[in-house]
């Protein structure tokens, strides 16, 4: 009834990183990387705070290149999946934020090669919040908020 | 058949009642109405144009035909109040121009429900459907020129559905004739039960919107799980379709595309443990995208979406998506006679509906379809009337021959080890079980209806007594069938209540803060003025406590004034004992809520076998004096 189309699965692709993982020292360079660990900016419990202490500067400039994205309704406050894509030039780091957090900061990436940005993350969440992406480019940091991700309680669904 | 309501009476009745009633213009090119001036025309309809689209949704399992009583209180808040389908009672048959006091009042309306429902009969059945549906396929010329749908809803709701684990309804479907199907309850068996009863179901089942997790796609186990089932669960693992989007079909020589949107919450409102690999959602921009590659690789002359996603998400959704001729809706369980007229971002329309719950309707849209567009399209929502249909031999022989099963130690009717399997029923069979005599009921017992029913009252009078509580929590489930008074309420009854595979129940200590908390959420998952952040059913049902409620209030302000039974006012920093059932999370450990409420019926009857609701618990309604979506409430409006 079902047939399956592709040859290359997600999963023979895992194992294959896998694969070459365990051999390492392939030159392989990493698309994303973790940047050293920004403490400061992940204790940070406001927006302007993490600004300040992740990219030293007071306040970001709206994007429309920007976008970030989540679920309407959260299917699991601890793992909601979130998505940020930015159409701009040389961005050289990217980092997720959610405006209700206690600590706002949730995810930052440092682009090791700078070019277009895509990156899906998890993240969670307490209680609904808007989502904010920040993206740095050329010394400069842009900023889009998504629309409300709603994190609600379960059940007595008819 | 007992009599007492016959096609000739009928007939005339809706002869009479018809008279004078006017199509408004606006709607009179694309739909005829249910009251048709011509009454002859209930089940005589010959086929208008060339393709006639029949839709079933929110059956519950009823093989049996019921009484269901629609709701009194239906509430549209933000833009849906005063709309389709928050209409209720008079409002609803001015709004769709049926005459009060007809058949089809007591099909569409909770007026005068006692005295119609002995007056016209029970409504649904399967074996009652499938005559009409096949009556329906004959006066269209055929099979080739009709499409069967189902939207959901139908795998789950009685106690047979349960203890084969949706396989009864797998067989009934496949009788019926079901081509094409989404779902939403069918969820609620485990996913490997799911697919063993896809792989058993003759139709196709589609959903855009169920994709398997990102994670799952990574790991050995769902690939093996998959391939058990022929691949089924895997559609399209680049895109992550866990089922088939959507499908094609010629019907009338025209080509029909149907999309399939499941319940949108059913990780939300179900328990998530049962679907670990699946997440789902309304995926609107996923849609817009499918419709668009359907055009370009398809190209079919109409393209229509079988949808669970409830109706006021249909109609948002309608209005912002374009390429869609009609919604063929459920969830809601709104048994609504016209289809809602929705401009779509483009300027085109798209037709919403939504065709009501329990077998109580089946919807018929006849659709004319040229060469690449609908010319026209016509809509009734047909009433099940039982004593106007013979029952199907085939359909009927099916059913009575699940009641003789036998309940044997196999079955599994709870996610609790403890609870799994009944020593009281072993041996039996279904139908003896399920006859089981209680209790006679005090006043027509039901749940429909945003807050407490009389059916819900019973139930959280059953937990408060069993568990001594304070405070009792039964959920806003929009399932559930309706008992009249003074008649017995059988075994089976109160499994229609209650059937899930989720009933066991608990007794815990929560602070008057936490208690508050669970309600504003609830009321917010239904209140949500924006229907995208809706999340499910009716308002969770409160015993031995009363409120009150603003609907039209923001989150976490909503509810006030919640005290007692005694009168004592909750105190947030207090601890009450509160008891429930239909838990999401990890299984609680106490007894089933089918045998709390049997035991309760048996053991609280009074001398002439009457249960009595002492109290009943209706929450004061803040601001819906007006509202249409209100209608003889027996709680109080401020």
């Amino acid at each position: 009834m079902t047939e399956m189309k592709n040859t290359f699965s997600r999963r023979t692709f895992n194992k294959t990183v896998a694969v070459v993982g365990a051999g390492a020292a392939l030159g392989v360079t990493p698309i994303v990387s973790q940047a050293a660990w920004p403490e400061a900016a992940f204790d940070a419990e406001t927006i302007e705070g993490v600004l300040q202490s992740l990219y030293g500067v007071a306040e970001a400039i709206p994007s429309d290149a920007i976008n970030v994205k989540g679920p309407d309704i959260a299917e699991n406050g601890a793992v909601v999946p979130v998505s940020i894509k930015a159409d701009i030039p040389n961005a050289d780091s990217v980092a997720l934020l959610v405006a209700k957090n206690p600590a706002p900061l949730a995810s930052s990436f440092d682009l090791a090669n700078p070019g277009m940005v895509s990156v899906g993350t998890r993240i969670k969440m307490g209680e609904t919040s808007e989502l904010i992406a920040l993206v740095r480019a050329e010394g400069k940091v842009y900023t889009a908020t998504s629309k409300e991700v709603k994190v609600t309680i379960g059940g007595c669904g008819g | 058949m007992s009599n007492h309501f016959t096609r000739r009476s009928l007939l005339k009745l809706i002869g009479f009642a018809a008279t004078g009633s006017l199509v408004p213009a606006s709607l009179k090119s694309f739909v005829e109405q249910a009251s048709a001036a011509d009454g002859d025309a209930l089940y005589d309809l010959p086929l208008q144009g060339n393709c006639r689209v029949m839709h079933t949704t929110d059956i519950h399992a009823q093989l049996r035909p019921v009484f269901y009583r629609e709701p009194n209180v239906n509430l549209g808040v933000g833009e849906a109040e005063g709309k389709l389908p928050h209409l209720v009672g008079r409002s609803l048959l001015e709004k769709t121009q049926i005459p009060v006091d007809s058949p089809e009042s007591y099909a569409f309306t909770n007026l005068d429900f006692e005295a119609n429902a002995k007056r016209y009969g029970r409504t649904g059945g399967l074996a009652n459907l499938k005559t009409l549906m096949d009556q329906l396929r004959a006066q269209a010329g055929g099979i080739e020129n009709t499409l069967t749908m189902d939207g959901g809803d139908l795998w789950q709701g009685s106690a047979t559905a349960l203890w084969t684990r949706g396989v009864d309804m797998v067989d009934a479907s496949n009788i019926l004739g079901v081509q094409l199907m989404t779902g939403h309850w069918e969820f609620t068996y485990h996913q490997e039960e799911l697919l063993k009863n896809l792989s058993r179901f003759k139709g196709e089942f589609l959903s855009q919107n169920v994709r398997v997790k990102e994670d799952s796609l990574f790991e050995d186990a769902y690939f093996e799980l998959v391939e058990a089932y022929g691949g089924l669960g895997l559609y399209d693992e680049d895109i992550g379709y866990a089922f088939k989007p959507f499908t094609t079909k010629v019907i009338g020589g025209r080509k029909l595309a149907v999309i399939g949107q499941a319940f949108p919450r059913t990780a939300n409102a179900n328990p998530q443990g049962f679907i670990p690999d699946w997440s789902f959602g309304i995926r609107e921009e996923e849609m817009i995208e499918l419709i668009e590659q359907i055009r370009q690789d398809e190209s079919p002359d109409a393209i229509i979406l079988l949808s669970h996603n409830g109706m006021d998400v249909d109609l948002k959704l309608a209005s912002r998506v374009d390429g869609i001729d009609a919604i063929f809706g459920g969830h809601t369980h709104d048994g609504i006679p016209v289809p809602v007229e929705v401009k779509t971002p483009n300027g085109g329309t798209c037709l919403v509906t939504n065709a009501g719950t329990n077998g109580k309707f089946v919807g018929v849209m006849d659709m004319d379809i040229g060469e690449g567009g609908v010319r026209g399209m016509q809509y009734h929502l047909l009433p099940i009337f039982d004593d106007l249909l013979e029952a199907d031999s085939e359909m009927d022989a099916f059913i009575n021959n699940i009641r003789q099963t036998i309940y044997e130690d196999s079955v599994v009717e709870s996610r609790a080890e403890n609870h799994r399997v009944s020593a009281i029923r072993m041996g039996k069979t279904y139908g003896e079980i399920l006859d089981e005599k209680l209790a006679r009921s005090d006043r027509t017992l039901f749940r429909r209806g945003n807050f407490m029913g009389t059916w819900d009252q019973l139930i959280c009078d059953a937990l408060k007594h069993e568990y001594q509580a304070q405070v009792t929590l039964s959920p806003g489930f929009r399932w559930g069938t309706s008992v009249l008074k003074g008649e017995w309420i059988t075994m089976e009854d109160v499994m229609t209540q209650t059937a899930c595979t989720y009933g066991e129940t608990y007794v815990q200590d929560m602070t008057g803060e936490a208690l508050m908390t669970i309600l504003e959420s609830v009321a917010d998952n239904l209140f949500d003025p924006d229907p995208y952040f809706q999340s499910g059913g009716d308002m969770v049902r409160v015993g031995g406590m009363d409120y009150t409620i603003d609907p039209s209030k923001p989150l976490l302000s909503r509810i006030t004034d919640a005290k007692l039974d005694s009168g004592e006012v909750i105190d947030p920093a207090k601890t009450y004992r509160v008891a429930g059932w239909a838990v999401v999370g990890d299984a609680p450990d106490g007894r089933l809520i089918w045998d709390i409420a049997r035991d309760y019926l048996l053991d609280q009857r009074d001398g002439e076998d009457v249960i009595r609701i002492q109290k009943m618990n209706h929450p004061t309604l803040v601001g819906v004096k007006t509202n249409p979506g209100v209608a003889d409430y027996e709680g109080k409006l401020i």
